[in-house]
């Protein structure tokens, strides 16, 4: 089992939905997020392109985070989901510097927090709340191992990209381009 | 023209609008395990080289310093941690991909026989020291009897935590500025370089001087090389790393850095220490401070300017 999220950046229209969406379901503190919206604006006018992305922890098949952290609080759980356990995380830092995506933050509490891919929603058979509530659908989540899956599908009939593959952490969100 | 824009907004404290989530503790630690391991590293190599009588600030005086540097250094690390309540959790698991870890666990062991060897020279500073029982007076006769056993585990481990110093940030791959098998031996030889120029400011004795002064010289050869080596690295790689070498070349960094660090801590200790070795007499304590001083500064700006970088999508 392999979970993975794919997201299409055309019909992608940076609502931010899936940001509200993701602090309400996982009571995330006011000033922090989980999830974020780039908007990528290349070219020069009149010729111009933008590029939405909803943006969130890569779940990385090689993951830095959970190399380096000095605890083991960072793991990797079954699909392939990074998780941190916070009795576990002494707050160094570590796994903050170690990530190319800027996706993990210090929660006032202390421990470091992230998207869970809200891993209490698929244990009931959900979709994580940003792909559950995003109007336009433009996010894809399930397994990519199940060829029948959401993701699967979606990435068979479309060109994608992933962030910053050239560091080499696989990351397991793909941008539909 | 490439833009991108946190539609959504995105403010979170000390990520963005670029990562800062390591202060000052951090670059405090780095120094003081560094400057702890120099000085272990020398006290352990002239012990085994049997050179205590020539070399005693280097053996013996300057000794009181690495277990208060790892003491206070560790106390900086204890600061840093945002869990604190949790600290202990360094300690119940052993990860060898995370230098973290194993620089902890080289913590946990350097530091006690920093402390063994100090106290093993305690009585020959302080005479009127008195240990209170007979076991530790039993304790002590038994390290001194053994000093040379003890300086080959210290000798190991000052190279390890040196190295350790470096190796923390450049197993970062997602920091450009610090992913580089450079800053390894870059750290430890400032680490050593730090160790001698605080030894240089006990010793009275010119012999002593003279030996540490030509060491010294030896190091910020090494080390001047490592810098260009680093930086000539960084211009031939990839484009998140050119783009990390010009913080140092006409960025934000280039003057603090080429100033305080290359400048004022590297160059001008070394033509002084030239000048000392041709016989010129000059305080000796001026390039000892200007090499202590050059340290701090570049693990300050190391830490502040690789948190900066990042990759570019």
């Amino acid at each position: 089992m392999r979970y993975a999220m794919a997201i299409d950046t055309r019909k992608c229209v940076g609502c931010g939905d899936c940001v509200v969406a993701c602090q309400v379901e996982n009571n995330v503190p006011i000033g922090y997020c989980r999830d974020w919206v780039v908007e990528s604006m290349a070219g020069t006018y009149p010729k111009l392109e933008i590029e939405i992305r909803s943006e969130r922890c890569n779940h990385c098949d090689n993951a830095p985070c959970v190399r380096c952290c000095p605890t083991g609080a960072s793991h990797i759980v079954e699909g392939g989901i990074v998780l941190v356990t916070h009795q576990k995380c002494i707050g160094c830092g570590a796994c903050i510097q170690s990530c190319p995506y800027d996706a993990r933050y210090s929660h006032p509490d202390g421990y470091v927090d992230k998207c869970t891919f809200c891993n209490h929603r698929i244990a009931e058979g959900k979709d994580p709340a940003c792909v559950s509530v995003c109007p336009t659908k433009c996010m894809y989540f399930g397994d990519l191992d199940d060829p029948n899956s959401p993701v699967s599908k979606a990435l068979q009939d479309r060109r994608y990209k992933t962030l910053a593959p050239e560091a080499g952490t696989h990351p397991q969100i793909y941008y539909l381009l | 023209m490439k833009e991108e824009l946190f539609v959504s907004g995105r403010d979170i404290p000390n990520i963005d609008p670029y990562l800062n989530i390591w202060h000052w503790q951090i670059p405090g630690y780095l120094y003081l395990g560094g400057l702890a391991a120099g000085i272990l590293f020398f006290a352990a190599l002239y012990t085994i080289l049997n050179k205590e009588k020539e070399m005693q600030a280097t053996v013996k005086w300057a000794s009181f310093i690495p277990p208060i540097a790892l003491v206070v250094g560790l106390f900086f690390l204890f600061l840093d941690l945002k869990h604190k309540p949790f600290f202990w959790q360094l300690y119940t698991t052993i990860r060898l991909e995370s230098p973290m870890s194993w620089g902890a666990w080289v913590l946990m062991a350097i530091t006690p026989l920093s402390f063994i060897w100090a106290g093993s020279y305690l009585r020959e500073a302080w005479p009127k020291w008195d240990w209170k029982f007979k076991f530790l007076y039993d304790f002590e006769a038994w390290v001194q009897r053994n000093r040379y056993w003890f300086a080959w585990p210290i000798l190991f481990l000052s190279v390890i935590l040196g190295i350790y110093t470096g190796i923390l940030l450049s197993a970062f791959n997602a920091r450009p500025l610090w992913n580089t098998s450079i800053l390894g031996p870059l750290f430890l030889t400032s680490g050593m370089s730090t160790g001698v120029a605080a030894i240089l400011l006990l010793t009275k004795d010119k012999t002593e001087r003279h030996r540490l002064t030509v060491i010294d010289l030896i190091l910020i050869g090494i080390e001047v090389f490592l810098i260009i080596h680093l930086i000539m690295g960084f211009r031939a790689s990839t484009a998140v790393q050119i783009e990390a070498s010009r913080l140092f070349l006409g960025g934000q960094f280039t003057v603090v850095f080429w100033t305080f660090v290359f400048t004022l801590g590297l160059i001008f200790p070394a033509i002084l220490e030239v000048l000392e070795l041709r016989g010129y007499h000059l305080p000796a304590y001026i390039p000892a401070i200007l090499v202590l001083f050059g340290g701090l500064v570049f693990r300050f700006i190391m830490v502040e300017a690789g948190q900066i970088t990042r990759y570019l999508y």
